[in-house]
């Protein structure tokens, strides 16, 4: 065993305090929530250690550990941390304590904590392995969590969703295991090496493959992603899902689980598959500006708000999406960075619609009015959130959407044209479903409506001081991303020999501009 | 010379073979503890208190597991041998098996113990017949020449069939009994017709013999195979060699395959299995599921993958359609089930579509994938049934899906309990259930069988829709009021323990398992050492 052990206390702290929780006894029910929020800030403390020991000059894994575990099918437990992975954890270890204080559960409190505390712990373990196979097991075995969360805490059509959940899901990693085992096997039979999972040495042999296997795999993998993003068509179970949750599951539904898509296609999809990629590139692009496109409309004609949200999220992560296969610096950055700020900004918005649901028993839009009058403290953070998912200039949103359109326009030019039109959607859906809710004159069941109680606004602060600090000043992310990114880039060109188009790329003047503001958002410490 | 060419040469004097009493020990113990109980209990029954039975049971089965370990150590000193003139053969392989199958005896003895009190069925015939068909399935298990492997199955088949129709107060058990019989014995008709023919076209009844007579053409079909290199010296000239397009011998191979079919229930031979898992009790199927499954895939490798390897280019595509048509019709059919024990039964022939995805791949990784998979297979039904035992209720009645209603917020133990085997049985990550279907894809994988890797793994996720039933009944949904209080007795609740710990363990760290299975070669060997 060598290497840092910060990484595997990160990642099974919580699993320690579910198993402390699982032996508290029913008669001292009310230490149960004190242990979760413990041990979940404990975890989120660390995370923020991470972040601040984190060499952002090193675009390579840092924290590493690498031991091996099942030695005899060259499965190792192989974790560690990069630019790209960093400010996920983050924002895992963020997002479950402010999930956590924030919802109580109306029932089992016990067995709720347990699987809030597993999932924790399955989502850092995505994001954190190294090799192939454990990424599998933690990709896979967050299911089951969230499938109890959903559905035995969650509303009326619960049964349904979780199955749903679950199957979906399920069947886009079947076929992952099997594109996993083939790349293992037949990268071995290529190279004449042992039969390893280990990502960074099957990554420094991607070339082997041929060609065509190589984008069968990857095909394979991206099915997996694809469901979990979820990208249009396979985003069916989203909407389901994300309205029948508990507030929490919801909150980390959309704000972590859907980035293990998203981190997969960079980690597991650019990384392992530079040709591949590049290939089918204009597939996945295309389908990400029709996610963008149709989950905004398909989100202006909702009647309830959290499937709203809900379809808002299929918009937001087709835009993710087109970042990421813009395959070039811009585009990836924007890319990650937006799967922080979706994180915050749909997680912040999932809680407020948890909060208006606990006080009106409703989440009909038609059913609600003038609740600016009733709950003012509610009704503004609705607001910064909300603008913050339209994506407002000076909130994050606007950081990441600026920078994936800006790759997407230099990679796929007509594609940036038609996504940028999502952003005036975004407007429309979320604006319209603010002024209905919000404005007007209160009839008599929105009248009392209280407002935000203390640990509600408490909760709200971290989230809604992250979107406009990371609006203002991306830098520190961007700064620490880029390493990784541009490694990233240069590892997919050496493989493969294929050229990213990049901003700089372009003749001179045409993109002044653009670069300007760039720099005015992320690079103004790198001398641009 | 060869012993069984110096039998043949040799026959109007009497020729005792030698004997390497050893391998043999675990047979004997099995057998003998079956007789030595009948005559215990007939003779002294009376004072005997009622769990001595169950306990005698458990104890034969730990003592095969104890006298088998010598058995390993040997060969993994000295290598693969047979004794008696060749018919039963001494390999790790073997080993493997019967000690899956003293396992089954013991956690089946368990389980049994307090159904059988409920039930008022007490007596020690349940026991008898129960080591006595494990003991037919060890000779199955290590039989090296077909008649014996059809005498091993025979024994295993009989007790089973009486097994099976134990219950005696009740109707459906009877059925099931005399259903599974007739289409046994109609299946057993079929393999002894397959090993008449075989005979006919290959001139012997000895696995490793035949083997030897398909090496002119065999030797590419386990290139990458270990084993071939071993079957491939010493081919005694004057041998006839076997021409590709034996009919005899191709018909002969399907009429085998008919009869083991029937026995791990795969499509088309699977339709007794619903009904006589609804039908047998509980504990019997529990056992059914564990060690008649892997008994019959034991003789099946034995007879496929050790003797007919060289002609692996001909049932390879039956193996293949075999396990599509199980995957699929087990899956799916499941799904329409209200009663939990014909789901188990479904999902049991869909998990046997998955072992002969291992079989298919016809490659030592192939065999391993298969052992881990039984070993893995027997812990999850084993405790399956185990559950079910316990919440079906006086009357063995209770096996509807409703019947798990709500059981979270009755016994929330036993709930969590059948959760996790219910997850290992869909291959969720961390439980042994995964690892198998790991190992199973892997071999498919590795033999470029990858469309049945991914049709097996499609046919995974339509499964896990049943198992989730199961689970959303359980914990979603409210018990009704008049639910009866469930007891549990402390057999079933310790045999449930530790499949669950065994599940949970080798779900982590499953490197001891695979390393066994790994070892555990299939080398068909005609000497002796």
């Amino acid at each position: 065993m060598g290497g840092s052990t910060v990484l595997p206390v990160i990642i099974f702290l919580p699993l320690v305090g579910a198993a402390a929780i699982a032996l508290i006894a029913p008669s001292r029910a009310t230490v149960l929530k004190p242990v979760a929020v413990a041990t979940s800030a404990a975890t989120g403390a660390l995370t923020l250690w991470l972040m601040g020991a984190f060499d952002k000059n090193d675009g390579d894994f840092q924290f590493t550990q690498l031991t091996e575990w099942i030695g005899s099918a060259g499965i190792s437990w192989h974790v560690g941390v990069d630019g790209i992975s960093l400010f996920l954890v983050v924002l895992t270890g963020l997002l479950f304590p402010i999930a956590i204080v924030a919802c109580d559960p109306p029932h089992d409190a016990k067995a709720y904590y347990i699987w809030m505390l597993v999932l924790e712990t399955g989502c850092l373990g995505v994001f954190l392995a190294l090799d192939l196979v454990l990424f599998f097991l933690f990709f896979e075995v967050v299911l089951i969590p969230m499938y109890f969360l959903i559905g035995k805490w969650g509303h009326e059509n619960r049964k349904y969703a979780a199955t749903k959940f679950f199957l979906f899901t399920m069947l886009g990693s079947a076929l992952m295991l099997v594109g996993m085992l083939t790349l293992a096997l037949l990268t071995a039979r290529e190279t004449g090496g042992a039969v390893t999972f280990n990502l960074i040495e099957l990554a420094n042999s991607a070339g082997e493959l041929p060609t065509i296997t190589a984008r069968w795999i990857f095909l394979s993998f991206v099915l997996a992603f694809a469901v979990k993003v979820p990208l249009f068509p396979v985003h069916t179970w989203l909407p389901d899902a994300h309205t029948e949750a508990p507030t929490a599951g919801s909150v980390i539904l959309a704000g972590v689980l859907l980035k293990l898509g998203t981190y997969g296609l960079v980690r597991f999809g650019l990384y392992l598959f530079p040709e591949a990629s590049q290939y089918f590139a204009p597939l996945l692009f295309t389908l990400g500006v029709i996610g963008i496109l149709y989950g905004a409309v398909v989100a202006t004609m909702q009647r309830d708000l959290k499937r709203l949200v809900a379809y808002s999220s299929v918009a937001h992560l087709g835009f993710i999406v087109l970042g990421i296969f813009s395959i070039n610096t811009e585009g990836i950055e924007g890319g990650l960075l937006q799967m922080v700020n979706h994180g915050l900004s749909t997680g912040a918005l999932f809680l407020l619609v948890g909060f208006i649901y606990e006080r009106r028993h409703t989440r009909q839009i038609s059913e609600m009015i003038g609740l600016q009058k009733a709950a003012p403290v509610l009704a503004a953070v609705f607001t910064v959130v909300m603008l913050s998912s339209v994506g407002l200039p000076g909130l994050n949103g606007f950081v990441g959407e600026f920078l994936i359109l800006a790759g997407a326009f230099v990679a796929h030019r007509w594609w940036a044209v038609v996504a940028a039109a999502g952003v005036i959607l975004a407007a429309l859906y979320l604006l319209w479903a603010y002024q209905r809710v919000f404005h007007g004159t209160p009839d008599d069941a929105n009248r009392s409506m209280p407002d935000l109680n203390w640990q509600e606004k408490l909760v709200m602060v971290p989230l809604v001081g992250l979107i406009v600090f990371l609006g203002v000043y991306p830098k520190p992310v961007i700064e620490r991303m880029e390493p990784s990114v541009n490694a990233l880039i240069e590892h997919m060109e050496e493989v493969e020999g294929i050229e990213s188009p990049t901003v700089g790329d372009r003749p001179e003047g045409s993109f002044e501009e653009l670069r300007k503001l760039k720099a005015d958002y992320g690079d103004e410490g790198e001398g641009h | 010379m060869l012993p069984v060419l110096a039998e043949a040469n040799s026959l109007p004097q009497a020729n005792i073979p030698d004997i390497q009493w050893l391998p043999l020990i675990p047979h004997i113990v099995m057998a003998g503890a079956a007789v030595v109980l009948l005559t215990i209990v007939s003779v002294a029954g009376r004072w005997l208190p009622g769990w001595f039975a169950s306990a005698w049971t458990a104890a034969a089965g730990l003592a095969v597991l104890a006298t088998a370990i010598p058995v390993w150590i040997r060969v993994d000193q000295e290598g693969e041998s047979s004794t008696i003139a060749g018919s039963i053969g001494v390999d790790q392989f073997s080993v493997f098996i019967i000690v899956l199958l003293a396992c089954s005896v013991v956690l089946t003895a368990l389980v049994a113990d307090g159904f059988l009190h409920r039930e008022s069925l007490d007596g020690p015939a349940f026991y008898v017949l129960l080591m006595l068909s494990a003991a037919g399935g060890i000779t199955m298990a290590s039989a090296n020449n077909l008649i014996v492997l059809f005498l091993g199955l025979e024994i295993l088949s009989l007790a089973v069939y009486v097994l099976v129709a134990m219950h005696l107060r009740r109707a459906e058990s009877q059925e099931a009994g005399i259903k599974y019989f007739v289409l046994g014995a109609f299946a057993s008709a079929f393999l002894l017709y397959g090993i008449a023919l075989v005979y006919g076209a290959t001139g012997s009844l000895n696995l490793a013999d035949i083997r030897l007579r398909q090496g002119g053409w065999f030797a590419y079909a386990g290139s990458e195979s270990s084993s071939t290199d071993a079957g491939m010296q010493g081919v005694p000239e004057g041998v006839a060699m076997l021409s590709a397009d034996n009919g005899l011998l191709l018909a002969g191979m399907a009429m085998l395959l008919v009869g083991f079919g029937f026995k791990v229930a795969a499509v088309p031979f699977h339709a007794w299995t619903p009904d006589v898992y609804q039908g047998a009790p509980s504990p019997v199927v529990s056992y059914m599921a564990a060690g008649v499954k892997a008994a019959g895939f034991a003789a099946l490798l034995r007879v496929f993958f050790g003797g007919f390897l060289g002609v692996a280019d001909d049932w390879q595509p039956v193996m293949f359609g075999l396990a599509i048509a199980s995957l699929a019709v087990g899956s799916m059919l499941a799904i329409v089930q209200t009663d939990v024990k014909r789901i188990l039964a479904y999902s049991s022939i869909s998990h046997a579509g998955f072992i002969l995805v291992g079989v298919q791949a016809a490659t030592d990784d192939g065999v391993a994938s298969v052992l881990f998979y039984l070993a893995a297979y027997a812990a999850m039904a084993i405790g399956s049934f185990a559950v079910i035992t316990v919440v079906s209720g006086p009357g063995d009645e209770g096996t509807g899906l409703d019947s798990l209603r709500g059981l979270a917020a009755r016994r929330p133990l036993l709930a969590a309990a059948f959760t996790v085997l219910l997850l290992s049985q869909a291959g969720i990550p961390f439980t042994v259930g995964f690892w198998a279907k790991f190992e199973v894809i892997t071999a498919a994988v590795d033999a470029r069988s990858f469309w049945l890797a991914v049709i097996a793994m499609l046919a995974a996720v339509v499964a896990a829709f049943l198992y989730l039933r199961i689970v959303v009944t359980m914990f979603l949904e409210s018990p009704d009021a008049d639910a009866p209080r469930l007891s549990i007795p402390r057999g079933p609740a310790v045999a449930v323990v530790i499949v669950v710990l065994f599940t949970l363990a080798f779900g982590i760290y499953p490197e001891p398992l695979l390393n066994l299975a790994d070892d555990a070669w299939l080398n068909l060997r005609l000497h002796a050492h």
